[in-house]
């Protein structure tokens, strides 16, 4: 249900994982790496994470979800190591009976799994240069 | 008491460390702070505003520590 993973990230098969007859709304977010940072150019994203306590906040928020909403199926996935732009760095995927709560419920797990879980990206720059992402500390 | 402190992102890169042995007295996180603070003075901004997890999970900063457990300092996350 929730995944830290070096390969490359299939949203085909995710969405295709949720899919159940009692659910006719999915709702699939996919992150994908961005070539701009504050408005400096990207070369690759390099993720790391603290991976045994990734994977059990990411359950955390698993758990959280399916408490509040009436979720039928979900998968939440994080890509780690180098990516190139346009690689899928996370992807989640929520099937609910109806879209509301599928629309609701997948906003809660890419934000959260923003907030809390403990991943970090490395951005490394056309000249060479690479510097760790931590929002509020300047770099 | 020694604990084994775990460093991620920026604080590893500052401290060339992943892995860091402090001695404390009280083994509050205050503490533990200052101690990795006091060794490596670069970390001040980052240390600042990170999170210490405790066995796996996010701990509040009332906790004392033990020996035994499992200490990471978490600079904030950027995921996604």
């Amino acid at each position: 249900m929730v995944e830290l993973t070096y390969e490359p990230i299939d949203a085909g098969e995710l969405f295709k994982s949720v899919v159940r007859p009692d659910c006719g709304g999915i709702v699939l977010f996919v992150g994908t790496v961005r070539d701009l940072t504050h408005g400096q150019r990207t070369l690759a994203l390099e993720y790391e994470a603290y991976a045994g306590m990734a994977k059990k906040e990411l359950q955390l928020i698993a758990d959280e979800v399916q408490k509040r909403w009436p979720i039928g199926s979900m998968r939440a996935v994080h890509r780690l190591g180098k990516l190139a732009i346009s690689d899928i760095a996370v992807a989640v995927v929520v099937s609910c009976p109806h879209r509301a709560d599928a629309f609701d419920a997948c906003r809660f797990v890419i934000d959260e799994i923003k907030k809390r879980v403990p991943i970090w990206k490395c951005d490394h720059t056309p000249d060479g240069a690479a510097s760790w992402v931590h929002p509020g500390v300047t770099s | 008491m020694t604990v084994e402190v775990e460093l991620f992102a920026r604080l590893r890169d500052i401290t060339g460390q992943h892995c860091v042995e402090l001695t404390l007295q009280d083994g509050t996180l205050p503490e533990l702070r200052r101690a990795l603070q006091s060794r490596y003075p670069a970390t001040e901004m980052v240390l600042r505003k990170s999170a210490i997890a405790v066995n796996e999970s996010y701990a509040p900063e009332s906790i004392v520590l033990k020996p035994g457990d499992r200490i990471a300092i978490l600079p904030p996350v950027s995921g996604g």
